[in-house]
């Protein structure tokens, strides 16, 4: 994917060029590109004379990281101790077969990826599932399919 | 111009007279639970519905944070006579907005929207205070979560808010840590250290400038009042963090907030900036000279960043792994300066003490463990949601007559506490009375206040494998115990699940538990073997049972039972419809059978079978 660098030094001058906030321009960056293109990795550690390794080390450290291309929607499956405990599991599997990806992949279409989460803190909607910003409670493995297809029918 | 007390007066005179053309109040909860369950679709026809009736301007609907009781959402509340409505929208949106048009109007009471006793369902309650979960509740540090609108600072002022600050300012430094320390205020994260002792070492030691940071990295599974705490209210956290910064005399604060709670960061960013126009953070508040300012970091996803040590790595821009502490935080924390890391309960319980005194806050709880203590009640229990309560009430009551018992008239059978670092207490602890020391006593621990409870069909070595996949996913990896340790752990637990286990396994995982816990390096690890050696400790005849006789009782582990349809199908189909890989088979009205090899046990039979003709075995 072409980063576009204008871009990139917007989003470096937004936190006055300061190192320590490297976390805080890959979050912006991923939210752009839906992941963390390389080129942009290598860029802002040039920028910010940090060694490219460093930048690597924090993209793959942070979960919220990604370095591979994601789908439009992001899909987490909540698998905090009540998610688990009410049948996260069982609808993380739904979503497994439904999508046929595996936790962590992406349809082929693009259109989701799917994750699971260690907890969204929703804890009394168990089991939960999050859709980029929007979230779904109790869920279970009959209702996964209606929320794959909500989102396809936005398509 | 600096702000004053007067300025203060003012502020809640002038928001307070604005009210007055307000006959009715309607609070809405829009905590991140009540959003999922559709509050905001209902609020917005509300809106609609007040303006078509022309009572917009009478009616002020105040969107609120968090009211606890997230099982029941939307939840809307009538302001002067507490008429509590519950899962307002969730069967008929419409007729629900008019009902809470009609109760606006003639104080209608909608029957239908009333919260039920799960006990009795023809026993409604009306008023939030006669709801035994409300009412078994001292509520300080949420006092006005559910009351006030999270993003004016005016609606806090008019509260009470920030005057705490104004009188710490006219105190002396040591006198306002001497205040906090004879409350008897300890971490609210989990470890519970003396929160007067942690300041005082840090006013003392040497180096400048010294760090504030508040612990909004709530990453234990099960647990959310962090969160509740930093979008329902969050003025109290930055007047507890400025008021600290005096004590300690520092000049700047962080708040590290997990990258899963957008709404915290939105709303804790707009208190920020509205503290600074009024000047209650930026230079010379209230005229003392003492200048403080307050930033937001958003974390990137990893447990470990809640760790002390691996959050202030995190804030200097590296990757979020523990140091040890052979020197503490308070003499050498972030960039090597005397940083002060609290839990934002615990800097949301400082503005309380100062204002009523610390021995007020010492006459709550119990002796060693004072004030109150948020807990997020969760799992197989009736009332789920987030509970404030007097340190030292027990887990009966808590679980029993807040929670109102067990979900469908099952077993309580354990409740986990203290998130992966802590461990499952079974039954016969129920009378123990929750504190700090009793927790830990029995093997688990106050951790930041998950209560997760379980049922009888909830497998207790299944749960153990949980939390250790969950610590394998989450280790930084930096030390060998915890990062190789927990996975053998882990490996040996899968195994039994698996049905897989051998002779000797229990014995090995309390010897391996004993190596992680002494040789790691950071609270994560020390205390990563507790789920497994409390459920030995407290269960360990189930883990027999799946070692030597490869039975799960609670049905869970999947390769130890069999699901079968038994006399009572009456051949309704909807199981065959359901199952994801068609191994169900039977003609209709006649009893239906599972194709065993081709089963994948996904119970979602289980699930949808009306008649109790599904059994797990």
């Amino acid at each position: 994917m072409e980063t576009d660098r204008a871009k990139l030094d917007n989003t470096i001058a937004k936190y006055g060029n300061d190192r320590s906030l490297l976390l805080s321009m890959f979050q912006d960056i991923q939210r752009e590109y839906r992941y963390l293109p390389k080129e942009a990795i290598k860029y802002v550690c040039e920028k910010l004379n940090i060694p490219v390794v460093k930048g690597y080390e924090m993209a793959t450290f942070y979960k919220s990281l990604s370095l591979v291309p994601r789908g439009k929607h992001t899909i987490h499956v909540c698998m905090g101790t009540a998610c688990h405990l009410k049948g996260a599991p069982g609808v993380l599997e739904a979503f497994e077969r439904d999508l046929k990806v595996k936790r962590g992949g992406t349809t082929e279409d693009m259109l989701f990826t799917l994750e699971s989460v260690n907890c969204l803190g929703a804890c009394a909607l168990a089991p939960l599932v999050r859709v980029d910003e929007k979230d779904f409670g109790k869920v279970n493995q009959t209702s996964v399919k209606n929320i794959i297809d909500e989102y396809k029918r936005g398509e | 111009m600096s702000v004053s007390i007067q300025r203060l007066e003012e502020i809640k005179k002038d928001f307070l007279s604005k009210q007055k053309v307000f006959q009715k109040t309607i609070r809405v909860c829009c905590g991140t639970g009540c959003i999922s369950s559709g509050a905001l679709k209902v609020l917005e026809k509300l809106r609609t519905a007040l303006k078509t009736e022309g009572l917009d301007e009478k009616v002020k609907v105040i969107e609120t944070g968090c009211h606890g009781f997230c099982e029941r959402g939307p939840i809307f509340v009538f302001g002067e006579n507490d008429i509590f409505y519950q899962m307002v929208g969730k069967r008929n949106i419409d007729a629900d907005v008019s009902a809470l048009i009609e109760t606006v109007k003639s104080d209608k009471i909608a029957q239908n929207l009333l919260y039920p006793d799960p006990n009795d369902k023809t026993k409604k309650f009306v008023a939030t205070r006669e709801i035994p979960f409300y009412s078994g509740q001292q509520k300080i540090v949420l006092h006005l979560n559910g009351y006030i609108d999270p993003e004016s600072i005016e609606d806090y002022i008019a509260r009470g808010g920030y005057v705490a600050l104004h009188k710490a300012l006219q105190m002396k430094p040591e006198e306002v840590i001497d205040w906090i320390d004879r409350s008897g205020l300890r971490g609210r994260g989990g470890g519970g250290f003396r929160t007067g002792r942690k300041w005082r070492s840090c006013r003392e030691a040497h180096g400048s400038p010294k760090y504030i940071v508040a612990n909004g990295d709530e990453g234990d599974p099960g647990a959310f009042m962090d969160r509740s705490i930093m979008e329902g209210n969050p003025h109290a956290i930055l007047e507890g963090m400025i008021i600290g910064g005096y004590a300690i005399g520092s000049n700047d604060g962080y708040i590290y907030v997990r990258d899963e709670y957008p709404l915290a960061v939105k709303r804790l960013t707009k208190a920020i900036e509205d503290a600074r126009r009024l000047g209650l953070l930026g230079d010379n508040i209230f005229g003392t000279g003492f200048r403080f300012d307050i930033r937001i970091f958003r974390g990137g996803g990893a447990f470990v960043c809640g760790e002390s040590t691996a959050l202030m790595q995190s804030l200097e821009g590296k990757i979020g792994e523990p140091k040890a502490k052979y020197i503490h935080t308070v003499e050498r924390g972030l960039w090597d300066k005397p940083t002060n890391l609290n839990n934002v309960e615990t800097w949301a319980c400082v503005p309380l003490i100062i204002n009523n005194g610390w021995e007020w806050f010492a006459n709550i709880g119990t002796k060693n463990s004072t004030g109150t203590k948020v807990f997020s009640l969760v799992g197989k229990v009736n009332n789920t949601g987030l509970i404030e309560v007097p340190m030292g009430l027990t887990l009966r009551e808590i679980i029993f007559n807040l929670g109102g018992g067990i979900q469908k008239g099952r077993k309580f059978k354990a409740v986990q506490t203290g998130g992966p670092s802590g461990g499952c207490i079974p039954a016969e602890y129920l009378d123990t009375p929750v504190d700090f020391d009793t927790l830990t006593e029995l093997g688990s621990m106050m951790g930041s206040g998950g209560m997760i409870v379980m049922d009888e069909r909830n497998c207790m070595v299944d749960v153990a494998r949980y939390f250790l996949n969950f610590l394998v996913e989450e280790s930084c990896g930096k030390c060998v115990p915890c990062r190789e340790g927990v996975k053998r752990m882990y490996e040996i637990v899968d195994r039994i699940c698996n049905g897989e286990g051998r002779e000797g396994d229990i014995e090995h995982l309390e010897e391996l538990g004993k190596a992680v816990k002494l040789g790691s390096l950071c609270g994560l690890g020390q205390s990563a073997p507790n789920p497994v050696l409390s459920t030995i400790r407290y269960f360990r005849e189930e883990y027999e049972e799946h070692i030597k006789h490869k039975k799960c009782r609670a049905g869970v582990c999947k390769p130890l039972i069999t699901i079968k349809i038994n006399e009572k199908c009456n051949g309704c189909m909807v199981c065959a419809r359901n199952c994801p890989v068609s191994c169900i088979s039977g003609e209709k009205q006649k009893p239906h059978v599972i194709d065993q090899s081709k089963c994948i046990k996904c119970q979602i039979c289980y699930d949808v079978c009306r008649f109790d003709a599904v059994t797990i075995e």
